[in-house]
């Protein structure tokens, strides 16, 4: 349909005239409201709902609803700026499907594992679950009951979701989908420089001379910062861009350097620059000598299968996989002579003028050189390794710490860094990079939650993959999830994750906005609150930790993950949970509520609701009576204040448009480890990696391994699976937004034309993705904005109706145990 | 509070809150999916993109416009930007296409430049074109519009 434009102002002026009679507005001069009164929008910042980099947002509200967000200009993040989900977030709350009320399976009035989604009570939504828990508890101990959270997570929720776990059931059963997501790069950073988190920050992109990603789309999943280093890039026209991965996607657009590599060779790549450094004499000898010890790495780890599976079964070293022994400078020179241009030019199908000029980058001393690497590093069998080498060749040439030069590891959730690692909710750690296995920490850790001395178990608890298995060997039997979609986001569905959920032996919780495959699995689901309709924090990738407000109402009886867990806290008493040991050395503690020991501690309860800023609501201050995220927050800030980890106070976050740890005075800290910026590092040091009782950071020897499966005759294809830039994840929010949805409908099977051809497909064919272990069906697409080589394929995984974790495997890095989602091997058939 | 308000704003725009108060067989819960998880559905046939040129109204006036019309094949790159061969400012003369917003001349510290910012150079981060695909769920984001209006009425 045309429409000129007389016929549009005469059809816009009948409108108008209708609309005025209609609705009898008082303003009879004009056809547009314009009193202040009526077009006030009330303006709050929050940070985006969506990935690490940690945009801030302004969000308008009107009469209870959420009816505008822009980017804050006020942000150093994004600085106005928001990508294509951000811009939508005023919509990502209002699917019509929100789920309103508890529901339990039922069948004629009775709980029934294979009984329809019943609506009930939050009363009998808890006593139910209380029963559970209590049964299992009191049968097979506080092993058989577990939690699987998230990096999106607020940190109190993650705090005292972790505090619940381990201080109150005293289960170290607590994961996060986080596990999915950086783990690998945890280890790494405990690795080499023994604390987590970037010693950079994003100021970095404005510094920086050149720029090489290492299995990051930055342009896909990380479009804020993927702008800075554009304006970089284009205005600074010295300015190189190197991108690598195993198939060429938007982040090639701006590429200066191109390369795609065979998978799992990135190793042999990195190794080979570490050569090409040491060999051209280009090592930053002052830099090496003061601040880098050199140690050889255990090798032959196994993939963190199960320890039947065949592949695990020849693995030499499975058990020890995180040891290492030390070594000189010349062991590990002779260590890394093996990756020369020539052979790993043949390994990683990269010509060798390639790595060449790559390696150069990193060589060249007069250039500033920052690395990104996000799910093609992390997410990899070897991924604490490649955390580790990258580190290696900053650490040989001393580009790091200072401004522009910053090996810098990008973060996939909103607070994978916030709440996941800095609280702690891992199956392993403790708040402050602290762990379970450490009796010191337990006790710190005990001491500040006020809690008996032995409560917190020493054995790490299952991680994320290890949960599915034994959900389904039986050994877990109550399951909590909250904030994600772990049936479509984890690996190997049909094999282990749906027979875990649905083993009669079992109970699966499922707390979720939205109905989704995971809820569809659970057998009672919990309507959940989200984003601004509670209060909250995140922290992102560079350090920054950010809160906002609650803005409006949740739909329906929906409550915040926050609220369910400390009112479940009230189903219990030490008696139930503790054993009789720990209680009859400490009388005090008989009778009381989990509630009472967790939450009305004298800390956490210390804060009045008076301290809450009028204007807002909070919910949970209504609930419990006192201000509940301030009293959260500032016992868990007494963890990391003094020791690296310092947060400044509460209230001054409410302030900030957010602030980059470690605070310390008043002042946040843009680059860690060097004197003069990271107040953390004494005088005359230079340098200091203080996370290392000697200050020095660790180079490591780590050689190529192969993948935990290669394509052969019958499986010859590569999978990688990853996501789009229109859907946040599985989709679960974005699917429900129709201009995301409409951008991006169904998930596609990109391939290279020759592989369809070969195949008799064409594209819009369906076909079925097939591995050893599941198939899904899907379209080719053989044009847009993926172009694998031939031999592998991408399928993203945001599809709830295409469920390609059915495909993947379920094999891990053997130290950070995270899923390898980018490498398993398939065939395709015409459906 | 607002509560009374915002339910009789419901009530007048005609929408529906839907709240489940029967029960749901499990395939019907999960909206996206509507099958069992281990009964692989037939994926729909790709859909085309809409390709009318007509403008869709924005849901506020920040939110970047979804583009009307094909960009397949569309280079955005180092060497060039196709889209900006229509949406500069100089060349909307001849292409009678919308200029770019006057903030993708800005740059980090909202500073105007002589030509398109560099930090606004992949147009495809904020716009996208629609596919024709039926929705799997409505949305009930209200626009500010209708409620200025709602709340006329009763002054």
């Amino acid at each position: 349909m045309k429409m000129n434009r007389r016929d549009f102002m005469k059809a816009n002026a009948a409108l108008a005239a209708a609309s005025v009679a209609g609705l009898a507005l008082p303003t009879s001069a004009t056809n547009l409201i314009t009193s202040s009164e009526q077009t006030k929008l009330e303006w709050n910042k929050a940070p985006c709902r969506f990935c690490g980099t940690g945009c801030s947002v302004m969000v308008a509200t009107r009469d209870g609803k959420v009816v505008a967000t822009h980017g804050d200009a006020k942000s150093e993040v994004n600085r106005g700026l928001n990508c294509i989900k951000g811009y939508f977030l005023s919509k990502i709350m209002y699917g019509r499907d929100r789920l309103q009320t508890p529901m339990l399976r039922m069948t004629d009035g009775k709980y029934d594992k294979h009984g329809e989604f019943t609506p009930i009570s939050w009363e009998k939504a808890f006593d139910t679950m209380a029963e559970r828990w209590k049964a299992t508890i009191k049968a097979k101990g506080p092993t058989a009951v577990g939690m699987f959270g998230s990096g999106q997570w607020t940190v109190w929720e993650g705090y005292a979701a972790v505090k619940l776990m381990k201080a109150g059931f005293g289960s170290n059963n607590i994961d996060p989908n986080a596990r999915h997501c950086m783990a690998s790069a945890v280890a790494g950073f405990m690795r080499t420089f023994g604390i987590d988190e970037p010693m950079g920050c994003y100021d970095d992109m404005e510094a920086a001379d050149a720029f090489v990603l290492w299995g990051s789309n930055m342009a896909e999943m990380h479009p804020i910062l993927w702008t800075r280093i554009t304006d970089r890039r284009l205005s600074a026209p010295h300015v190189k861009v190197a991108v690598l991965s195993t198939f060429e996607h938007r982040s090639f657009d701006l590429a200066d350097l191109p390369m795609v590599f065979n998978p799992q060779t990135d190793l042999a790549i990195l190794n080979f620059i570490a050569n090409y450094i040491i060999q051209n004499n280009k090592v930053n000898w002052d830099f090496v000598n003061k601040h880098v010890n050199f140690r050889k790495g255990t090798t032959d780890i196994g993939y963190g299968l199960r320890p039947a599976h065949p592949t695990q079964m020849k693995a030499k070293n499975a058990d020890t996989a995180g040891d290492s022994t030390p070594i000189d400078f010349d062991q590990f020179k002779q260590f890394v002579a093996d990756y020369d241009v020539k052979s790993v030019s043949k390994l990683s199908g990269v010509p060798e003028h390639k790595l060449l000029e790559l390696a150069e980058l990193y060589a060249d001393p007069n250039r500033k050189v920052t690395s990104f690497w996000t799910m093609g590093f992390n997410q990899h069998t070897r991924g604490v390794w490649c955390n580790n080498l990258m580190y290696n060749i900053h650490l040989l040439v001393g580009k790091i710490a200072t401004p522009g030069n910053s090996p810098f590891s990008l973060t996939g959730q909103p607070s994978a860094c916030g709440t996941a690692r800095e609280v702690g909710t891992f199956s392993h750690r403790l708040p402050a990079d602290m762990v379970v296995t450490e009796p010191k920490h337990r006790a710190i850790t005990e001491k500040i939650w006020k809690i008996p001395a032995g409560i917190i178990p020493e054995k790490p608890g299952f991680h994320a993959v290890e949960q599915s298995r034994r959900l389904k060997d039986g050994d877990l039997n109550c399951y909590w999830v909250q904030v994600n979609n772990n049936m479509q986001a984890g690996p190997n569905i049909n094999e282990e994750m749906l027979p875990g959920y649905r083993n009669p032996d079992n109970f699966i919780v499922v707390s979720d906005a939205y109905p989704t495959v995971t809820t569809q699995a659970a057998d009672l689901i919990l309507p959940t609150a989200m984003w601004v309709e509670k209060e909250g924090a995140y922290g992102n990738a560079e350090r920054r930790t950010q809160f906002w407000h609650q803005m409006v109402k949740a739909p329906g009886e929906s409550k915040s993950d926050l609220w369910q867990l400390m009112e479940f806290s009230k189903r219990f008493t030490t008696d139930e949970v503790w054993s009789k040991d720990v209680l009859a050395a400490n009388p005090s503690y008989k009778g009381k509520t989990l509630f009472d020991v967790l939450f009305k501690n004298g800390q956490v309860d210390k804060f009045p609701v008076s301290d809450a800023d009028p204007k807002y609501m909070n919910a949970e201050n209504d609930a419990f009576g006192f201000y509940v995220q301030k009293g959260l927050f500032e016992e868990y800030a007494t963890f990391g204040r003094g020791h690296g980890h310092d947060l400044a106070d509460f209230d001054t976050y409410h302030k900030e448009h957010g602030l980059r740890w470690p605070v310390v005075d008043g002042k946040e800290t843009k680059w860690r480890f060097r004197e003069g910026s990271d107040p953390y590092v004494k005088a005359g040091k230079g340098f200091e990696f203080y996370g290392k009782p000697d200050g020095k950071a660790v180079i490591f020897a780590l050689p190529y391994e192969p993948a935990a499966e290669s394509p052969d005759q019958e499986y010859d294809l590569w999978l990688s699976t990853g996501r789009v830039l229109e859907h946040w994840h599985s989709g679960s929010m974005t699917q429900r937004v129709p201009e995301l949805y409409k951008a991006f409908p169904d998930a596609v099977c990109f391939m290279h034309p020759e592989d369809a051809k070969k195949r008799g497909l064409r594209r819009g064919d369906e076909i079925k993705v097939i591995s050893r272990r599941g198939e899904i069906k899907t379209r080719v697409e053989t044009r847009g904005r993926n172009k694998p080589p031939v031999g592998l394929v991408f399928v993203p995984w945001f599809d709830a109706s295409q469920l390609i974790n059915k495909v993947t495997l379920d094999a891990t890095d053997p130290i950070s145990k995270q899923t390898d989602f980018k490498k398993c091997a398939i065939k395709i058939v015409k459906a | 509070m607002k509560t009374g308000k915002f339910l009789s704003i419901i009530a007048l725009l005609g929408f529906s809150v839907s709240v489940m108060a029967t029960s749901v067989p499990e395939d019907k819960i999960d909206t996206l999916r509507l099958a069992p998880i281990n009964v692989e559905p037939t994926p729909p046939a790709m859909q085309a993109v809409i390709n009318t040129d007509v403008k869709q109204v924005r849901n506020y006036p920040m939110q970047p416009p979804v583009i009307p019309h094909k960009i397949d094949g569309y280079q955005i790159d180092l060497k060039v930007n196709k889209c900006m061969q229509c949406h500069a400012r100089t060349s909307t003369g001849h292409s009678q296409a919308p200029m770019v917003s006057v903030t993708h001349y800005m740059d980090r510290e909202n500073n105007f430049l002589a030509d398109l910012s560099p930090r606004r150079y992949f147009c495809t981060q904020c716009h996208a074109p629609q596919l024709d695909a039926k929705l799997l769920v409505e949305n009930d984001f209200v626009d500010i519009d209708h409620l200025i209006k709602a709340n006329a009425v009763k002054h």
